[in-house]
């Protein structure tokens, strides 16, 4: 009898321990910020390697324009841009660690459909790329442009992408017969086309450009021309946090703010005493803007200080490094370009 | 009635135990979907698929709906995993015989063979064939002929395809031979068993089956061509090969991998089951005058089989699983397609991981029924 007695205990421990998780499952939402300000740092879904968006150097240091999203993220609820925990992932993981509470911001040049953002539990605070997809090809074939294509092209790509189904709108519209290769980790596509076992590399030309860097011989390989679809990338929350979803949003638009308004890491101390009442806001000068997210009034002013605004994380890590000088259409409204935030007031 | 209890109790508690570990998941699943505002359903199969694949036996393109492209790449896991068979298993009961052999060479080259693949991780051999030996190949513009007609190239392996005409009538003519081969089996197994007379069935079966299909095309009207692989050059330096068939790097890779790495393990079970035959049988069927390759073939194949097939079934469905590692190296298989690019296209993770769960494990009781009822078939009938 006691052999039975001991076996029903452990079974109802087991039982007892299953029901601690559910109360996880159905506490109450929004307390993503509650999580992240209790952990120390924010948990940030990044690629596994694209220089410009998000990369790691030898001693595990991330840059890149979607590591500083993520950056500003923790500026703002930890007072601390450099509590980030990045999780490298593939094009074929993100939405999953998303939407499980693996991580709780995704920034990995992710490009903004309506199914993503409507089917699959995720919702996108906003654009931080303005992109498109290219192809790219070896100099030595002396291809040009696209219209020089012919049947039975090879075609390397990611699987789980955008790139995967414009890719065949872009070769079915045109009606030439191609041969898709699509592999799961962006490493092994560049490695198989660099090899020669496809004639081309098909994704966003931001990631072409920042690819080309890691080529044995750059040089040897070029950007079409064309453009085949419009890839606005951007960061990705998962549903049913508003709050959180705010946060990250306005992380994201203080930073482009603060360069249309001039503010950058360097002066913006000094702005606090500006004469103009939205300045004074983007550096929590004026007004409680804070108060909604549930943080302090300083919060913006430390995403300046910390990360810097757009225009400043854009040149640190997409034009200093060669990957793509100009900025496009990831310029300023006001200066030709279509970044355009909302007004934080 | 105490003994009654004791009895019943702990069934009970395990059926409750069971049915709240499912009822926990599935309410805890149910209450995130609905937090995160995820559907559920499987509507999603009818919708258009959209994204193409490398490599298809049937026809497939990206306006077929999502349970279409399931049932293709489906078949490519099959595909890979009929060819690691038959090749792991050729392999496996060479090396398994050539283990035993007399000869000191062949003996320790086939030790040497089973330690070397049996030991190395799979996926590593994989990684292997496909980045190190497969990217060596040359570009198709400098690639030599194989046996003169084939091309093995880095963009894959091309080969003539067969163009038939009237291939049903050459259809008809193979099976009629194999029918009247399997007849003249059964009469030949009655007439020993009669009279000790032994016919030459070999001889006769090897005549039929050459003869009667030549004769198709003598007079039947068959025809036979072959579409050779021509070079194109798709841009200066940008080569192809068009026509005949091509076999992706990709499928070459894993089934070389695949069936290098389970027949390793086939042959210790061919070697396991013929060492299993006592020496004593072997010497008995010696003194009644068999040869030694009737020896091998009437007595200890017959009762090595017994010892080799369950086994043997294990390795089978292990290398069907196996071949989900195609993922890796962009094989199109099920794992790839669907729980790749199909559940990220449509973010239905349970449905789609849900089905690939039960794909595989349907195929593998598939096959381990399969090999049961033939492990059945070839026991000692008891009476």
């Amino acid at each position: 009898m006691f052999k039975h007695l001991k076996q029903l205990t452990s079974l109802f421990a087991m039982i007892a321990v299953l029901f601690a998780f559910t109360t996880e499952a159905m506490a109450k939402k929004s307390k993503t910020l509650k999580n992240t300000q209790k952990k120390g740092f924010v948990r940030c879904g990044v690629s596994q390697g694209l220089p410009g968006f998000s990369n790691a150097d030898a001693s595990g240091n991330w840059t890149g324009i979607d590591v500083d999203v993520c950056r500003a993220v923790a500026a703002a609820v930890l007072g601390d841009a450099n509590k980030v925990k990045f999780t490298p992932l593939s094009a074929k993981e993100r939405f999953t660690a998303l939407t499980s509470g693996e991580i709780d911001v995704l920034a990995r040049n992710t490009t903004w459909t309506l199914s993503r953002d409507a089917d699959i539990g995720l919702t996108f605070v906003g654009v931080n790329f303005y992109d498109g997809q290219g192809f790219m090809v070896r100099k030595s074939s002396g291809i040009t442009s696209v219209d020089q294509f012919k049947n039975g092209i090879s075609a390397c790509t990611n699987i789980g992408t955008t790139t995967e189904l414009n890719m065949r709108d872009f070769f079915n519209s045109r009606g030439i017969s191609y041969e898709p290769v699509a592999f799961e980790k962006a490493d092994e596509v560049v490695a198989a086309y660099d090899a020669g076992r496809c004639d081309t590399y098909t994704t966003d030309k931001s990631g072409l450009a920042a690819q080309r860097t890691k080529m044995k011989n750059p040089d040897e390989h070029i950007v079409l021309p064309e453009t085949i679809s419009k890839e606005p990338l951007g960061p990705v929350v998962r549903q049913g946090d508003a709050v959180w979803e705010d946060i990250v949003r306005w992380s994201l638009n203080t930073m482009i703010e603060a360069e249309e308004y001039g503010i950058t890491s360097a002066n913006a101390d000094s702005m606090k005493t500006s004469d103009n009442p939205q300045i004074k806001r983007l550096v929590g000068a004026e007004g409680e803007m804070g108060a909604a997210f549930g943080l302090d009034n300083e919060w913006n002013l430390r995403i300046i200080k910390q990360v810097g605004n757009y225009g400043e994380s854009y040149k640190r890590n997409i034009a200093d490094t060669g990957i793509l000088p100009d900025r496009g259409p990831n310029q300023l409204w006001t200066k030709g370009g279509i970044l355009y935030v909302p007004p934080a007031r | 009635m105490n003994n009654k209890i004791k009895r019943i109790l702990p069934q009970l508690l395990t059926i409750l135990f069971v049915v709240l570990v499912f009822g926990f998941f599935t309410i805890n699943a149910q209450v995130n979907m609905d937090n995160r505002g995820i559907d559920f359903g499987f509507g999603f199969l009818s919708q258009e698929a959209s994204f193409d694949m490398q490599f298809t036996l049937l026809d497939y393109d990206g306006q077929d709906s999502y349970l279409w492209a399931y049932v293709v790449a489906l078949l490519n896991t099959l595909l890979v995993s009929v060819l690691g068979i038959i090749f792991c298993t050729i392999l496996g009961v060479i090396i398994g015989i050539a283990r035993l052999s007399q000869n000191f060479l062949i003996k320790n080259s086939a030790a040497w063979y089973v330690e070397f693949f049996r030991n190395i991780p799979l996926l590593l051999q994989i990684f292997f064939w496909y980045y190190a030996a497969l990217r060596a190949l040359p570009l198709p513009e400098n690639a030599q002929p194989w046996f003169g007609v084939t091309y093995m190239t880095i963009k894959g392996y091309y080969i003539p395809s067969m163009i038939w005409e009237n291939l049903n009538v050459f259809m008809s003519c193979l099976i009629a031979a194999i029918v009247t081969i399997i007849f003249i089996r059964i009469y030949a197994k009655k007439i020993q068993e009669k009279e000790g007379k032994q016919l030459p069935v070999l001889y006769i079966s090897l005549a039929l089956i050459t003869i009667l299909p030549l004769l198709s095309f003598l007079i039947g009207g068959v025809t036979l061509d072959f579409e050779m692989p021509v070079l194109k050059q798709l841009a200066q330096t940008s080569f192809i090969f068009e026509g005949g068939i091509a076999l992706p790097p990709e499928l070459i890779a894993l089934v070389l991998a695949l069936s290098l790495y389970t027949s390793t393990f086939v042959a210790e079970c061919v070697r396991a089951g013929i060492q299993g035959i006592s020496k004593g049988q072997k010497e008995a069927a010696a003194s009644v005058g068999l040869t030694p390759n009737q020896i091998l073939k009437l007595v200890i194949m017959p009762q090595a089989l017994r010892i080799i097939i369950p086994p043997t079934t294990n390795q089978y469905l292990n290398l069907t699983k196996n071949s989900s590692l195609a993922a890796a190296i962009a094989y199109p298989d099920l794992v790839l397609v669907f729980a790749g690019t199909a559940l990220m296209q449509t973010g239905k993770a349970i449905e789609i991981v849900g089905i690939t769960m039960l794909t595989y494990l349907s195929i593998s009781l598939a096959i381990a029924a399969l090999m049961n009822w033939y492990n059945k078939r070839i026991e000692i009938k008891e009476k």
